[in-house]
């Protein structure tokens, strides 16, 4: 289906979804990965929600479909920064790494101020690769594991 | 009457010190970073972020340093700290099916869409001393080869099979899908439904629930179960902060999850069909999810009608004794001062025992031959 400006809720769905993903990304990154992406020079921004460690609590489903049940919390840092342009940027991801939760509120900022061929968003693009890259890897040390069954006929 | 008693500072001071000694151990060995507590006990991580309720790798591997290994004790550290945080919400139910698996088996289909992947166990190892390990090593391990190509994208998990067969016993949200209950915030009732008991069990200690999952098989609760399947992997957690009106995902946590089969005979009201227990912690536990396992279809009893005669099937029983950190405080506030409290038990026994020898003596001056 194509999507035209005419269709705001499609247009903003769309960018929703590419959010999302650099969100996740972020997330994911470590902080010296997080402060190379926003490089020496720090932007100018205002701290409107000072980085703030809480938790969130886990769920779960019984059976995996089920009923849902509180599996456990799991730390989570949170902050909230604006930039110049008046453009605003959160951070979300577990743990406790404060400094780390700024600049990704940074990074978010200047995400959503960036076009899409901006050589920032090409950064994060280059470090989702390497997740994903990472993830591959763990997936084959386990795929090396997978048993390979065979039958022994007895009395052959 | 409750009487204060002060003093003693100087000396808990003074063991504060001590401790901190006895934890460092002797000094000519490096003392142990937090990190290298993350990266190789990982195993012992995951105990203490269950039984602490709280995921945090760093964290446990703090606790585990303080607390000189003792996992109760980490937990402790974990409920405490978990205390002082604010709860910014429940993230969205996680979804197990989409796991980055590292290990998935299933005792129950030799075959199955995805395959058997052992992943890291000690299962088939020997137990044989490594000695090789007592060497100042040189930091490298043995390199693990990965296979050409990734696991299959799709992992369905193994009860979903037999539930396609209509053969497994339905695992579907209650109408409106209901927010869970949270022990943490509401004081439980009985009988617990099974959300309350799935939270207990899954910050219950875990040598209390292997020791119960053992009872039934054992016979103490009449179960035949097999592994139906044990997942381990990566899963992401999701959270709808409300600011933002949409999902974030916070990153990935490690889980692991077991599926156990049971036999049912069948009720008047229901067929036969294979029923579910269910666990699932955090880390790479597979001990831990599989008691919780056993526990959970044990605790299911009255769901199908079945008597519940054993330990393992009261859910007052396994609920009011699950939790360590509970358990510990209740035994060991045994070793405070309770000097009043036995000054009173003193004072009684010394009374009774009093009267005790003058009406004795009363008895034997009116009765001198009964005491011949």
């Amino acid at each position: 289906m194509m999507m035209t400006d005419t269709d705001p809720g499609k247009t903003a769905a769309r960018e929703t979804t590419v959010r999302q993903r650099w969100l996740a990304i972020l997330a994911r990154a470590s902080r010296s990965e997080i402060e190379t992406l926003v490089g020496a020079a720090l932007p100018t921004h205002e701290i409107l929600k000072a980085p703030e460690t809480g938790t969130v609590m886990v769920e779960g489903r019984a059976g995996g479909a089920g009923r849902r049940f509180n599996l456990g919390e799991a730390t989570v840092t949170r902050c909230v920064v604006r930039l110049e342009n008046g453009a605003m940027g959160f951070s979300y991801a577990l743990g406790r790494d404060g400094r780390k939760a700024r600049l990704a509120a940074i990074l978010d900022a200047r995400l959503q101020s960036e076009d899409a061929d901006g050589a920032l968003l090409a950064e994060v693009t280059q470090l989702a690769a390497a997740q994903a890259a990472a993830r591959d890897l763990a997936s084959r040390k386990a795929a090396a594991t997978k048993v390979d069954f065979f039958t022994l006929v007895r009395g052959a | 009457m409750y009487v204060a008693v002060k003093g003693g500072e100087a000396a808990i001071l003074a063991t504060h010190d001590l401790v901190a000694e006895a934890r460092r151990g002797n000094e000519a060995v490096p003392e142990l970073t937090v990190a290298q507590i993350r990266e190789q006990q990982g195993l012992a991580c995951a105990r203490v972020m269950n039984e602490g309720s709280l995921y945090d790798l760093d964290l446990a591997a703090l606790a585990l340093k303080q607390a000189q290994g003792d996992a109760i004790e980490a937990a402790f550290l974990m409920r405490a700290y978990r205390t002082t945080l604010p709860r910014f919400g429940s993230s969205e139910p996680i979804d197990t099916a989409q796991m980055a698996i590292r290990r998935r088996i299933s005792a129950t289909y030799k075959d199955l869409p995805g395959g058997q992947v052992l992943g890291p166990t000690y299962d088939y190892t020997h137990r044989l001393f490594d000695f090789a390990l007592m060497d100042e090593a040189d930091g490298s391990a043995g390199e693990a080869r990965p296979a050409a190509t990734a696991l299959d994208a799709a992992m369905p998990r193994v009860p979903d099979i037999l539930g396609a067969e209509g053969l497994m016993e339905a695992e579907t949200p209650p109408q409106g899908d209901p927010r869970p209950f949270d022990l943490t915030r509401e004081p439980v009732s009985f009988p617990a439904d099974r959300d309350v008991r799935l939270q207990a069990m899954a910050r219950g200690d875990e040598g209390f629930l292997l020791g119960l999952g053992y009872s039934v098989q054992r016979g103490y609760g009449g179960n035949h179960p097999f592994v139906g399947e044990i997942r381990v992997g990566e899963v992401c957690v999701e959270f709808v902060p409300e600011e933002l009106g949409f999902s974030v995902d916070l990153g990935e946590i490690t889980l692991t999850e077991c599926q156990m089969v049971n036999q049912f005979q069948g009720s008047k009201d229901v067929a036969p069909q294979f029923t579910r227990g269910y666990g699932l912690s955090f880390g790479h536990s597979e001990r831990k999810a599989m008691s919780m396992s056993l526990v959970d279809r044990a605790l299911k009893c009255r769901e199908f009608g079945e008597a519940a005669n054993y330990p393992a099937q009261l859910d007052e029983f396994v609920l009011y004794h699950s939790d360590n950190v509970e358990a510990a405080g209740f035994v060991e506030h045994l070793k405070l001062p309770h000097y009043v409290d036995f000054q009173g038990e003193l004072e009684l026994i010394r009374r009774i025992t009093r009267e005790r020898e003058q009406r004795l003596a009363r008895e034997q001056g009116t009765l001198p031959e009964a005491a011949e």
